[in-house]
């Protein structure tokens, strides 16, 4: 059984823990394995191995480390829905779990990404096994009939006749048996041919989340809702003829940066959402398919049939936390996560370990990554003392210059083992090579990465003086580094490289046709070679970096990052629009799982004004910026833009925050009852507030609405944390909370739970059914919504309502302008990469946290803020950076300074600069450059080219392509 | 004129997307025509007008940019 693909797949007793694995390198499996596992004599894969990689002997080690600090990042397992009969898991082979659908729609996977049934998968296997089965029994009855020279049928006539035969008496018997084997083969293919792709999906949602009935887990997954939507859309996209998809959820928690967006996507194009929970789950007799019934929310049962179901199973403390937690003596929470506090949110309860990922809390993966950030940047500070004490440096002998050396190329082939070999004819390719002009070497490799042909290499350029090198083997992409710095270990500039990619590119996709992947393979190494025969050695520069950052915005996020930096040992500069320090988080009282907020901002802005490293600029605005990674200049204009300071750092952090709406409904600003957010905290202790009877919080004003379509995220758990509040305080207070859909995701669902108990009253609203506020005559409020339940509109009278409004950033367009940063379609700033680049900007050298990158609770701000610094932190570490040489050059003897180069380039590398005489000249700012060649191309003098893809070198490359053969 | 007509296509890709999309559909192991030879380039913003001029004189029947 494969378990990668979730025991969807069967593998060898060899095998890859699949396709990508790092080491990407395989193992046996010992209980597999006839040697190791059953004794039996066997070692072929030994005799076969051209390595001698093989090697039964070894054994589990232990080994001692010596480490400053632990982080913990073992993950979840899913939920294991097996144990519970109402999901039919066990009994019904359609209803799969989301994970194995996961692998049914990748590439990779069992059926290479086309959705199929479990049961038709299992069907095709039956087939197989019978039609082997009826090969053996028909080659039985040929050897029988060419022993006696008889034809079966006349045995079989004797034998019915009375014959008595003993031999004949088996013959027969094995001839009845290969008649009904030949007719169950017919019946099973007769269903195959019934059997079609799946026509229609439906996905349950919290399986294993969200249910204290059945010894599930009472918290929220926080991560199906979108991975549930994901596979319905991909399915939907792959499947190309209207595959029909329906989710069925209780509420819809897309509460990511831009899941709604997402989400609204996947309903416009046809993914069917249904608020119910499904209680039954049958199966169809005679079909494999399966019924599902429950109720819809206005109380009527329904009955509807599925070819297949997907069980949204959640997440959950990974097995092994409690041996763990004991061993290292860190504290668990009681669903088994790893206890963090909301200050500190990797950290575990035994300082020096820390805990980040799904090991802590459910989470999706931008939040794990950027736990795992923080996490390194937490060790990272606990150990700054000792950085660079185990560290060996690398060098590299002296480069040899070449520049008088005619052209001497090595061409070296890869095999790749059998990923290429199997296809391309390898050593047709290399005879081809030695044919190509200025080639005197041409070398065959099995493995060209593998560090023995990497040594050989070395010596080989020696040996044959070779001041060019091309291989041709996988993509420059993942292995162009490694051979560059193979050059550089044989005294050659690593820009004499190239790279030709007859694998990703060639065999492994046209591996059915070893002739014409063969000629594109020797047309690929022609170009190779012509553009070689041209390439240039490039000097890299390197810049010394400035150990210091500047840090947009004092709020919590800001601050945690710039503390961090200093007490890592960096000056950092703190630039803050206002008076003071704290940004939003002033006006909190109390995070969600109780801890006081005032206490904490107190004393990290004592911490922050009082440590030597930092500085901070109070009513102060950044006014401009230049430079590059590990070269900032930043301009700040102090005391509201009188003075002017200009600030050297070597990274950036932006971290300016964001606000909440003003909004002009539900007589906000007309009503002094009708709170915004922390207007309720101010008001808390009046006695409007203490002494009411009722209150009414209503959700989503200003959010998830055609204007402003993200989802604000905190506000859910803000007012059931408020109504518990105001539930605790005075018992007698009826609370009700108007929602959309109620995201208290994680463990926050503990809230949600605690609130319904002590009997805040949860009424759903639809965006078409908004609730309504109006001031009666006698001056009371009165609110009038729609009931989900009773399906019929209902009035409360509150004493005063909160609205959750919508929160947005201001004024961030400005400061994208300054940084050379992007925004993302709600405004707030864009990461590099919104999963697995959570902090960086794409551009080098800047990092965002807190609110600025989208509205999130203080605990999260927190672990980004220490992410960016963590991250910021890799740069200013290091004394100097180096910068990539592939950069415009500009002639300005053939520059006319037209300025189309200024106006093409989109990082402000390239610029007119004023010449006495001559008018304007474009002039190229190298460490800005990243080397896209849009000035090139646009330059209509050709005064522009760039280095290492220079016009001649791809022209070479281009006309070696065109000629055939 | 019996054979049949087997286009050569010169394509640039941008090193960042679509030349790492080329090197995933080999990955995935996704099957197309061997009719393509690519030239890696750090932007599809390289490619000048000439470098397709060029390309259709040079012997292939297509060009084609992606980034």
């Amino acid at each position: 059984m494969d378990k990668f693909n979730e025991g969807l797949a069967k593998r060898k007793a060899i095998y890859k823990l699949y396709p990508q694995a790092i080491p990407s390198g395989y193992a046996i499996d010992a209980e597999k394995c006839r040697l190791l596992g059953d004794g039996k004599k066997c070692e072929v894969c030994a005799k076969l191995c051209p390595s001698d990689a093989i090697d039964f002997e070894q054994k589990e080690q232990l080994l001692n480390l010596e480490v400053g600090s632990v982080i913990l990042a073992t993950g979840f397992k899913t939920f294991d829905p097996r144990q519970f009969e109402a999901y039919a898991y066990a009994s019904q082979p359609n209803v799969i779990t989301s994970m194995e659908f996961e692998r049914l729609l990748s590439a990779g996977g069992p059926t290479a990404g086309h959705v199929e049934r479990p049961s038709d998968l299992a069907l095709r296997e039956e087939i197989v096994k019978a039609e082997k089965g009826l090969k053996k029994l028909d080659r039985q009855l040929k050897q029988l009939e060419k022993k006696h020279g008889k034809p079966t049928a006349e045995v079989v006539e004797q034998f019915k006749a009375g014959a008595e035969d003993e031999d004949y008496k088996s013959w027969a018997s094995l001839a009845e048996k290969f008649a009904a084997s030949d007719g169950k083969l017919a019946a099973l293919k007769e269903k195959e041919a019934a059997s079609h792709a799946p026509r229609k999906i439906a996905w349950l949602q919290c399986v294993g989340s969200r249910d204290i009935n059945r010894c599930d887990n009472a918290y929220c997954s926080g991560v199906c809702c979108m991975y549930a939507i994901k596979e319905a859309v991909i399915a939907r996209e792959h499947a190309k003829d209207g595959l029909e998809t329906a989710i069925f959820f209780m509420d819809m928690r897309t509460y990511g940066k831009e899941f709604d967006q997402y989400y609204n996507r996947a309903k416009e194009s046809g993914v069917r959402f249904i608020r119910c929970r499904v209680h039954t789950i049958d199966p169809v007799a005679g079909s494999d398919n399966l019924k599902i019934r429950y109720a819809t929310e206005d109380g009527r049962a329904e009955t509807e049939e599925f070819d297949m179901v997907v069980l949204s199973v959640g997440l959950e403390s990974p097995p092994g936390a409690a041996e763990l937690a004991e061993k290292l003596g860190i504290d668990l929470d009681h669903y088994r996560f790893a206890r963090t506090a909301s200050f500190a949110p990797v950290n575990t309860s035994v300082p020096g370990i820390y805990a980040c990922g799904a090991l802590q809390g459910p989470k999706d993966i931008p939040y794990s990554v950027m736990e795992a950030s923080a996490a390194a940047g937490a060790a990272g500070s606990r150990l700054a003392g000792a950085r660079h004490t185990l560290v060996k440096e690398k060098t590299f002998p002296e480069e040899r210059d070449i520049s008088a050396e005619p052209a001497r190329i090595g061409v070296f082939v890869c095999n790749c083992g059998v990923n290429i070999g199997g296809v391309v004819r390898v050593p047709e390719v290399a005879e081809y090579a030695k044919t190509l002009p200025n080639v005197t070497y041409v070398q065959e490799n099995l493995f060209s990465c593998s560090q023995d042909a990497l040594e050989q290499l070395v010596e080989v350029i020696k040996e044959q003086n070779l001041n060019r090198v091309v291989v041709s083997a996988c993509s420059p992409r993942t292995h162009e580094p490694l051979f560059q710095e193979t050059l550089r270990n044989s005294s050659l500039n690593k820009y004499l490289f190239e790279q030709a990619n007859i694998r990703d590119q060639c065999s492994w996709v046209h591996s059915s046709d070893p002739d014409a992947a063969t000629e594109k393979a020797k047309d690929l190494v022609r170009m190779a070679v012509s553009r070689a025969s041209l390439i240039e050695p490039l000097p890299v520069p390197s810049a010394p970096v400035t150990p210091a950052a500047l840090v947009v915005g004092g709020g919590v996020a800001g601050m945690v990052c710039g503390l961090n930096l200093a007490q890592q040992g960096f000056k950092v500069h703190i630039v803050e629009e206002k008076e003071h320090l704290g940004g939003h988080a002033l006006k909190l009282k109390k995070t969600w799982k109780g801890e006081g907020v005032p206490e904490f901002v107190s004393k990290l802005v004592d911490d922050v004004t009082g440590h030597d490293n930092i500085e901070v600029h109070l009513n102060a605005k950044v006014k401009e910026a230049s430079g590059f990674i590990g070269n900032f200049k930043t301009a700040i204009t102090l005391n509201g833009g009188g003075d002017v300071r200009e600030v050297e750092h070597g990274v950036t952090v932006l971290a300016t925050g964001a606000h909440s709406i003003k909004p002009d409904e539900y007589l906000y600003g007309k009503n002094d009852r009708v709170f915004r957010w922390h207007e309720l905290d101010k008001a808390w202790e009046s006695d409007q507030v203490k002494n009411a009877g009722s209150a009414v919080f209503i959700q989503c004003v200003g959010s998830r609405e055609p204007e402003r379509p993200h989802c604000s995220k905190i506000c859910c758990t803000f007012s059931v944390q408020k109504a518990v509040e105001l539930k605790k305080r005075n018992p007698d207070i009826d609370v009700y909370i108007l929602y959309r859909d109620m995201r208290t995701y994680g463990e926050r669902e503990d809230l949600y739970k605690e609130a319904r108990a002590l009997g805040v009253i949860f009424i759903r609203y639809d965006l078409e059914n908004k609730p309504v506020v109006r001031e009666t005559e006698g001056g009371t409020l009165e609110v009038t919504v729609m009931d989900h339940v009773l399906q019929r509109p209902i009035t409360l009278k509150p004493d005063f309502i909160t609205l959750a409004t919508a929160i947005y950033t201001r004024g961030i367009e400005e400061l994208a302008q300054i940084f050379k940063v992007s925004i993302s379609q709600d405004n707030f700033f864009l990461e590099a990469h919104m999963k697995l680049r959570p902090v960086d900007f794409a551009t080098d050298g800047i990092f965002v946290c807190g609110m600025a990158h989208y509205p999130k609770p203080i605990e999260e701000s927190i672990a980004q803020a220490e992410a960016a610094a963590a991250r910021a932190a890799t740069i200013l570490a290091q004394k100097y950076v180096e910068i990539e040489p592939i950069v415009s050059v500009v002639d300005q003897d053939l520059c006319i300074g037209c300025g189309l180069c200024e106006t093409s380039c989109p990082f402000g590398a390239i610029r007119l600069e004023k010449i006495p005489g001559k008018g304007y000249r474009a002039e190229n700012i190298s460490a800005v450059c990243k080397g896209c060649g849009s000035c090139a191309a646009a330059c209509p003098q050709k005064a522009i080219d760039m280095q290492h893809f220079r016009d001649r070198q791809i022209f070479a490359a281009i006309q070696a392509g065109g000629a055939r053969g | 004129m019996s054979e049949p007509f087997e286009p050569k296509i010169l394509a640039f890709l941008c090193n960042w997307c679509a030349y790492a999309g080329a090197d995933l559909a080999g990955v995935s192991r996704l099957q197309y025509p061997p009719a393509i030879r690519v030239i890696r380039v750090m932007c599809s913003g390289r490619v000048d007008p000439l470098y397709i001029v060029n390309g259709l004189k040079s012997g292939f029947d297509s060009v084609f940019v992606s980034g």
